[in-house]
């Protein structure tokens, strides 16, 4: 192997998550989910409401612990290793929340929030160097002059000025791994696209790999274009693979009907496109997940008997892409 | 047609001003805006968050909170060669006007119903205020609508709302608001908060719709791809006030304001290559005290001192498109990339 091949630097094996609902009744929310990401990779997981990306996200940073399977760091289990293991992952790995109005202690200042884990793990030995790094981290994410924004409380900043504030918090431990969970999408278009500007660039110059979850695929594929996209359904993933190959190309049923629903920006491509018709619009429930491939109700290519017996397994088709799809696997999926 | 000279027109919008009282002053929220709807057209108001066109949707349909109030302006409806101003109508006429003839429907379809009523108690209430006094003839008009909003009346009239997925209920509220054939409907963010998939049949489910049943429809979203979809105008709102209004054609591929041309230049789309676009620098002004001249110049690269000074007014610059920019002509030319350079900048 060359040295200038990355490292593999967070990966998921055979996930499974389940939470109890009620003292008899529990739901599986991951079934079987297993990705890995190298060092300066970006990994999207896209996926409507309920398809467990948040929970993969939650998982990969070390907030929940899965039912069952492993979450290993540079290639150590981390729930099975040692603690000094285990906090260099929780510092090596650190997550961007959705809602940056939420996820900001409304009676802190910003030197409060960002100062805190710098002290707590040792990075700055007083408070006088946590104040110098407190301003060069508020300058890496463009909140500059920083002086003017180091006394002020999270409710005296705009939308997308926390959301910077949150990504600050992120950098603080200097993370190699961040879960970015829908991390633009309460932004306003105007300043969304400065904001995943400002994520491309920590990777560029720090070398930071992302989970970057969204719903947004027209999001996804500007983010992740030299990366990989993953579309999750039902707690599993579907299809994975290089971003061009799912975008233009995509070979799971569900994928496709995700990206013929899409609307555009662009009313001659929107109003021309092909749509795929679903064969139903109800999305199961977790509680009740269909037999088989559990797309297989709303799916247009449903065929009896194979499609609702066995659970399709992620394979490889064409161009480094990899897809749960019986009928794929029989080559009976043409365009 | 006889009448070819003049357009019908479902409403008509002359110099609307709306403020919020607040403790640290008067908020405007819309200023100034004059704009006509076209019967049978759907006219999109896009923008950001705090640009004012919720309230703006809210001052048409006179569903302000009573922080705020219409300072001066006038709304004219046209409806069947009648004609008033509803900024004059009583609450009496404003309960018998709303709904019948002008329907809104809310962004956030789980709280537009009320929880402990059945979907049917809650069409047969709304029936009965506007005068609906047969049930069975209720019935049959509810299942025809049903039918084009593609659900079935026997399972979703017996579901409480709760029962009832994001999806399902907004489309019972889409054809709860066109229960009594409004000839006006404003749909407020009709698909925000929806699944894709889900999304994808609601906005089949208007196009559907606005093809059978002939309504002038009001669209308010701030995202540019259900403007691109459904709209025959766009509108573009930017601090209060209206900035543009085109064709959908024009808005997207020949805008004439800075904004609207960084708005559509700051949307991913999913067609082709992957595309660089562009963020708008800054963030929107205070309302309560916006900047003198063009409300836009601290943001725009066009930006010089006549935009300082003197607020610009919407202008027919180009046949059927109308801007509020001194510098439409130099955004014309060059197609808005001066939006993009600064950003590299």
């Amino acid at each position: 192997m060359s040295t200038q091949e990355a490292q593999e630097l967070l990966s998921l094996h055979h996930v499974v998550m389940e939470f109890k609902v009620s003292r008899r009744a529990t739901v599986r929310v991951l079934d079987d989910v297993s990705f890995s990401v190298k060092e300066g990779e970006i990994l999207c997981l896209v996926g409507e409401s309920g398809c467990g990306k948040t929970t993969s996200g939650k998982i990969a940073a070390g907030l929940l612990q899965p039912t069952s399977g492993e979450v290993r760091f540079r290639g150590q289990n981390v729930w099975t290793a040692d603690k000094a293991t285990f906090r260099q992952y929780r510092r090596g790995v650190q997550i961007i929340h959705q809602d940056p109005y939420a996820s900001l202690n409304p009676t802190q200042r910003v030197e409060d929030i960002l100062s805190a884990p710098l002290l707590r793990h040792k990075i700055a030995r007083n408070r006088r160097e946590a104040h110098q790094q407190v301003l060069d981290l508020l300058r890496t994410v463009d909140l500059t002059p920083p002086e003017d924004f180091i006394k002020k409380y999270p409710h005296q900043l705009s939308g997308g000025q926390r959301q910077r504030v949150s990504i600050a918090r992120a950098l603080t431990l200097r993370p190699q791994f961040l879960v970015a969970d829908e991390a633009v999408s309460m932004l306003d278009v105007s300043i969304r696209v400065s904001l995943l500007q400002l994520l491309e660039r920590l990777r560029d110059q720090m070398g930071v790999a992302y989970l970057f979850i969204t719903h947004d695929l027209a999001v996804a594929k500007y983010f992740a274009w030299e990366g990989r996209i993953a579309v999750m359904y039902l707690g599993r993933i579907v299809e994975i693979g290089p971003t061009p190959q799912i975008i233009n190309n995509p070979q799971h049923p569900y994928t496709r009907a995700l990206l013929s629903a899409l609307p555009e920006a662009d009313p001659k491509a929107t109003r021309s496109k092909q749509r795929v018709h679903l064969r139903s619009l109800d999305v199961p429930s977790l509680l009740n997940v269909p037999r088989g491939c559990s797309f297989h109700p709303r799916c247009p290519l449903f065929e009896e008997g194979l499609c609702d017996g066995k659970v399709p397994e992620l394979h490889a088709a064409s161009n480094g892409v990899q897809v749960a799809c019986h009928l794929n696997e029989n080559e009976k999926v043409a365009a | 047609m006889a009448e070819a000279t003049q357009t019908p027109y479902t409403l008509k919008v002359e110099n609307l001003r709306v403020s919020y009282q607040a403790e640290r002053g008067k908020v405007k929220a819309v200023r100034d805006v004059s704009f006509t709807l076209q019967k049978g057209e759907t006219l999109a108001f896009i923008g950001e968050s705090g640009c004012g066109k919720t309230t703006l949707g809210l001052s048409l349909i006179r569903l302000l909170p009573t922080t705020a109030a219409i300072e001066q302006g006038k709304i004219i409806y046209h409806h069947n060669g009648e004609e008033f101003d509803i900024v004059n109508l009583s609450e009496k006429q404003l309960r018998r006007f709303r709904w019948r003839e002008f329907a809104m429907i809310f962004q956030g379809a789980q709280n537009a119903f009320n929880p402990v009523l059945r979907i049917w108690d809650q069409f047969w209430e709304t029936a009965r205020a506007h005068g609906e006094t047969n049930k069975r003839h209720l019935r049959e008009r509810v299942e025809e609508t049903f039918r084009l909003v593609q659900l079935d009346p026997d399972r979703v009239l017996r579901a409480y709302p709760h029962q009832l997925s994001g999806g399902m209920r907004q489309r019972v509220l889409i054809a709860l608001g066109l229960l009594l054939k409004p000839p006006l409907v404003l749909l407020d963010e009709p698909t925000t908060a929806l699944d894709i998939l889900t999304q994808r049949s609601v906005i089949d489910v208007l196009r559907d719709l606005k093809s059978q049943m002939s309504f002038s429809l009001i669209l308010i979203s701030h995202d540019l791809s259900l403007a691109a979809e459904l709209a025959d105008r766009v509108a573009t709102m930017y601090a209060g006030t209206l900035v543009e209004i085109a064709t959908v054609w024009d808005a997207y591929y020949r805008p004439l304001h800075p904004y609207t041309a960084g708005l559509i230049r700051a949307v991913p789309t999913l067609s082709g290559e992957r595309q660089d676009l562009v963020s708008i620098p800054g963030s929107p002004p205070d309302l309560i005290s916006p900047p003198t001249g063009c409300a836009f110049h601290p943001r725009c690269p066009y930006a010089t001192d006549q935009c300082r000074q003197n607020t610009p007014t919407l202008i027919e610059a180009e046949p059927n498109h109308m801007v509020a920019c001194w510098h439409w002509d130099e955004v014309a030319a060059d197609g808005g990339a001066r939006m993009k350079e600064q950003v590299e900048a």
